[in-house]
């Protein structure tokens, strides 16, 4: 084992470790704060693979982001409530039910992998850096795109504000 | 790697990625020793007082003083707060701070990674900050705290957003995110530095008024996410006693301590890279070799670091609402217009 394929393991350690955290704590906000090693996690996983611009985004995005933002959903809803939120328990059945239908899941996800004759494409290696390549393909091939969800946030961010207004 | 000099002499082993590693935690730990000074004798510089004078000579080793005084304080747990994450938060800001020096180049000779995303990454593991500060004011169990978390996230978001428009032109005027690609770009003397425009003929001046709103633009937000005043309002003494670290003491105090220094020094080495040629000389080659360039680096971050005590004792702190002002209404137009301006000079230039 090289000391690529050690940090691999170490990182997908982390992920499935926090992953776990994330699904069986009770409090929520265990789950939210658990989702940060999770996402850190799954950056250096894709750091691993040589997709650094995929990395970062992965933490711009995640943890700046999308975390926050739950964290403050969770945060604010538990103190105007007034009740600490935990996710409820299953029910027998359910977790009966439940467990078989991931087990067959997962069987049937593994017997797809080991048998179905898969058509991988050649590896493209890019010179220095994923970067460039990400560039020149979102304002080449993929420039429609990416227009299209510039406008989508643009809407969604002026909605917000809109939104935001209205109590004024 | 030819731009790290570790590797160059001990080899592609374990040993120097661990030295590479150490040097930036070792450096942290004497700046913030020297920065403690600073901001103590700074302030009483600015107060007109003598500040600390019986330790040592004028009292330069006042911070060890202090250092071992936070180690040997008892480490307090209030009962009723959450504990593994009271515990956790700490770390994790401290982590956010420390991974951003990852990137920085002391020298062309030294940059612990070389990233192709380096400008961008400093960026981004910031908001491991966010996350600290949150974890650290909700799990206090305590309703300062808790305000000062959410202020300090609601204020690094919205400063998050003028400071990315600033670093998003940097990046089309370099046309690149690398850290030494940026200053190297920057050589031939303090003429071409990006505060000037870059290297370029003369009428790249006609781009100063945009070059240097995004300076002053990169520099006030990066005093809010650094939590410095003006806009230190996750922890205004005068309203929410100390903000997000009120329950913290001894150790875990000091490492939230040391990551705001820390702080300061990242984002003073960034106005560095991105505006002030980095670890160039002013003087284009003269004094310009590796050595040296570790002294230039050092000297123009750490005046940035001086202008950050030097306002936090001259102004006043600024209200929430003014300070949402400040970002949305004010900031963001004008970092819009100067972005707009920077790409028109990065599309002229020859």
């Amino acid at each position: 084992m090289n000391t690529l394929e050690l940090v691999f393991y170490l990182f997908a350690f982390i992920v499935v470790l926090s992953a776990m955290g994330v699904v069986f704590s009770r409090k929520l906000m265990y789950s939210a704060f658990s989702l940060l090693f999770t996402f850190f996690g799954v950056a250096g996983l894709y750091a691993v693979l040589n997709a650094d611009f995929l990395a970062v985004v992965q933490i711009m995005i995640y943890v700046g982001g999308i975390l926050v933002l739950i964290i403050f959903g969770v945060m604010l809803t538990s103190k105007v409530t007034g009740v600490d939120i935990v996710s409820g328990g299953t029910g027998k059945t359910l977790y009966i039910g439940s467990t078989v239908v991931s087990a067959a899941m997962l069987f049937f996800l593994t017997y797809l992998y080991n048998t179905v004759n898969w058509h991988l494409p050649e590896v493209t290696k890019y010179s220095e850096t994923s970067l460039d390549a990400i560039g020149n393909l979102l304002l080449t091939k993929y420039v429609l795109t990416f227009l299209v969800a510039a406008i989508l946030l643009l809407i969604a961010f002026i909605g917000a504000a809109l939104i935001a207004r209205k109590g004024n | 790697m030819e731009s790290n000099i570790i590797l160059q002499l001990f080899g592609d082993n374990i040993w120097s990625y661990l030295i590479i590693v150490a040097i930036p935690l070792v450096f942290v730990i004497i700046y913030a020793l020297v920065a403690i000074l600073g901001e103590l004798k700074v302030a009483s510089w600015v107060q007109d007082r003598l500040g600390p004078m019986r330790t040592g000579w004028k009292g330069v080793i006042q911070p060890i003083a202090e250092v071992v005084k936070l180690l040997q304080k008892e480490d307090i747990t209030p009962k009723n707060v959450n504990k593994p994450l009271f515990n956790t938060a700490p770390f994790v800001m401290f982590v956010g701070s420390f991974a951003a020096f990852a990137v920085i180049p002391f020298s062309s000779k030294f940059i612990p990674a070389d990233l192709n995303v380096g400008l961008f990454y400093v960026f981004a593991v910031s908001s491991f900050a966010v996350i600290g500060i949150l974890m650290g004011g909700w799990s206090s169990n305590n309703k300062y705290s808790m305000l000062g978390g959410i202020r300090s996230a609601a204020q690094m978001i919205s400063y998050e957003i003028p400071m990315a428009l600033s670093i998003l032109a940097i990046a089309a005027l370099s046309q690149s995110l690398n850290m030494n690609t940026i200053i190297e770009l920057q050589n031939g003397g303090f003429w071409n530095w990006n505060i000037f425009g870059g290297s370029g003929p003369w009428y790249k001046l006609l781009f100063l008024p945009f070059t240097l709103i995004l300076f002053l633009i990169y520099f006030i937000g990066s005093l809010a996410e650094t939590n410095r005043t003006p806009f230190d309002i996750p922890e205004g003494e005068s309203e929410i006693v100390a903000g997000y670290h009120t329950e913290y003491s001894g150790m875990k105090f000091a490492m939230f301590f040391f990551a705001e220094y820390a702080n300061m020094f990242v984002v003073s080495a960034l106005v560095t890279i991105m505006f002030f040629g980095g670890w160039q000389s002013p003087f284009g080659d003269f004094l310009n070799d590796p050595i040296m360039q570790i002294v230039w680096f050092l000297l123009k971050s750490m005046f940035f670091v001086f202008v950050q005590i030097w306002l936090r004792w001259t102004l006043p702190r600024v209200r929430v609402d003014q300070l949402m002002y400040i970002t949305w209404k004010v900031m963001l137009p004008f970092a819009f217009i100067a972005f707009l301006g920077i790409a028109t000079w990065a599309m002229l230039k020859p």
